[in-house]
């Protein structure tokens, strides 16, 4: 396959987009975990092992989670509107789920944070430097601890796409980062959460790193109008699985 | 907000949400003031812990992400809150630093002690950097008689140069150095555990 190098250094989302189809074509269905080797997202190239993680028996430091408690975490930083003097611009919105772990156990009094860009694509970030307006009632960044049933609610601005430097031309689908814990450290997890119909999905690297297409759909919110607010917000619900606990493993006597 | 029902999870089993990278705007968000201070610097047993995180070409990586779970000094792991404001909180077990423009990292923290009778004593680590689609896992074992890394169950089931990469080092003043190799000839040993599903690439 010959690249084509464009004028500024950039390959074409075209490049990008064959490179995407011809690993997606080769990968096996059923996917659980994210592929770290994956070109078509350049910072990976330089980032990814090369070799095969080595098995390890978790010990007291591995299978027992931080813990946070209400001097942690105040329950103003889950609504990252009223952070400013005024209202944030954008689409106000409230997303709201379950953090479960592989057992569908709910994952209680855990610590959830997420950040985000603004309505117009742009992150309070010095190395964010793209000309899209900061918005000085928004910081983007919020956290929750779950209810004793492993919901979180975070109340928000619609983010907007934004463009990087991947390849020519690239822009990123709008999503809200999410940084997660279980009942288990083996079980820390970051991720990114995306919003329905994003026609960006398909020109993406970095959510078509996920090769499986239910894999990557789970990481899509669903609009749900239960959740939305008369005169007030629109509602998204999007529920997150982590890996399983040893000690469920144990319990299952495959110890 | 209005109180809302339950819905059951209908799904016969439940499919894993795969990590994606944390990307390279995280800045504003993790960090936070004392959040690599797990034990406050110049206190009687804090011990720094420090070192770089690499690419596969051996530039430091400035936008990455260490976090450490560990026991106490004796041995025992922490299931207390007061991490994210830990004014006068005891020692909870876990801090978290981004590298700075060279791709240095640095704790402040105690040493571990053994939990378990046969196993070294090291410091969980999970990695997140801009150009990883997801974290990794390794351990920073603390350099220790040869005898004690040598029955440690991990680092028996690895060759001499994987055991060495993942112990760190001694320096003068005390501190301990562990540098992290994403990729390379010194690529640091990354672990996996039962629970997590096989990663599958072809």
């Amino acid at each position: 396959m010959s690249i084509r190098v464009l004028e500024s250094g950039l390959v074409s989302q075209r490049v990008i987009s064959e490179e995407i189809e011809k690993i997606q074509a080769g990968a096996a269905a059923g996917q659980t975990q994210p592929r770290l080797d994956f070109a078509p997202y350049r910072s990976a190239v330089l980032r990814h092992p090369a070799r095969e993680p080595r098995p390890a028996d978790p010990e007291e430091a591995e299978l027992v989670a931080p813990v946070f408690g209400r001097s942690d975490v105040d329950p103003l930083e889950s609504d990252l509107t009223i952070g400013g003097a005024g209202e944030p611009i954008g689409s106000r919105i409230v997303v709201r789920g379950r953090v479960l772990d592989g057992d569908g156990r709910p994952v209680r009094r855990q610590l959830v944070e997420i950040w985000q860009a603004n309505a117009a694509g742009r992150y309070v970030h010095q190395r964010d430097q793209h000309p899209a307006p900061l918005d000085p009632n928004f910081t983007g960044a919020g956290r929750c601890l779950t209810d004793d049933a492993g919901w979180y609610t975070f109340t928000t601005i619609k983010p907007g796409p934004y463009p990087w430097h991947n390849h020519r031309n690239a822009w990123r689908p709008a999503h809200i980062h999410f940084s997660l814990f279980g009942t288990e450290f083996t079980q820390r997890m970051i991720t990114q959460m995306y919003f329905p119909g994003d026609p960006l999905f398909a020109l993406d690297p970095i959510y078509q790193s996920i090769t499986d297409e239910r894999a990557r759909a789970r990481l899509v919110a669903a609009y749900e109008h239960e959740l939305s607010q008369h005169d007030f917000l629109l509602g998204y619900r999007w529920d997150i699985v982590l890996t399983g606990r040893h000690a469920t493993l144990m319990e299952g006597g495959d110890a | 907000m209005p109180e809302l029902s339950v819905p059951e999870l209908a799904a016969p089993e439940l499919a894993v949400t795969l990590g994606q990278t944390i990307g390279p705007f995280f800045g504003y968000a993790l960090p936070y003031p004392g959040d690599r201070e797990l034990a406050l610097r110049g206190s009687a047993d804090a011990v720094r812990l420090h070192g770089y995180v690499y690419d596969g070409e051996g530039n430091g990586v400035e936008d990455a992400l260490l976090e450490v779970r560990q026991a106490d000094a004796s041995g025992a792991v922490p299931a207390v809150p007061g991490s994210l404001r830990r004014g006068g909180a005891p020692f909870t077990g876990w801090g978290r630093a981004a590298t700075d423009a060279d791709g240095h990292y640095w704790f402040s923290t105690v040493e571990p002690g053994p939990a378990r009778a046969g196993s070294a004593p090291f410091f969980a680590v999970a990695v997140f950097a801009r150009g990883l689609l997801d974290r990794l896992f390794t351990r920073i074992y603390l350099p220790a008689d040869p005898a004690v890394l040598d029955s440690d169950p991990l680092l028996a089931s690895l060759e001499a140069g994987e055991r060495r990469a993942m112990v760190a080092v001694r320096e003068a003043d005390g501190s301990l150095r562990f540098d992290v190799h994403l990729q390379g000839p010194g690529e640091t040993p990354f672990l996996t555990f039962r629970s997590i599903p096989e990663r599958g690439e072809e």
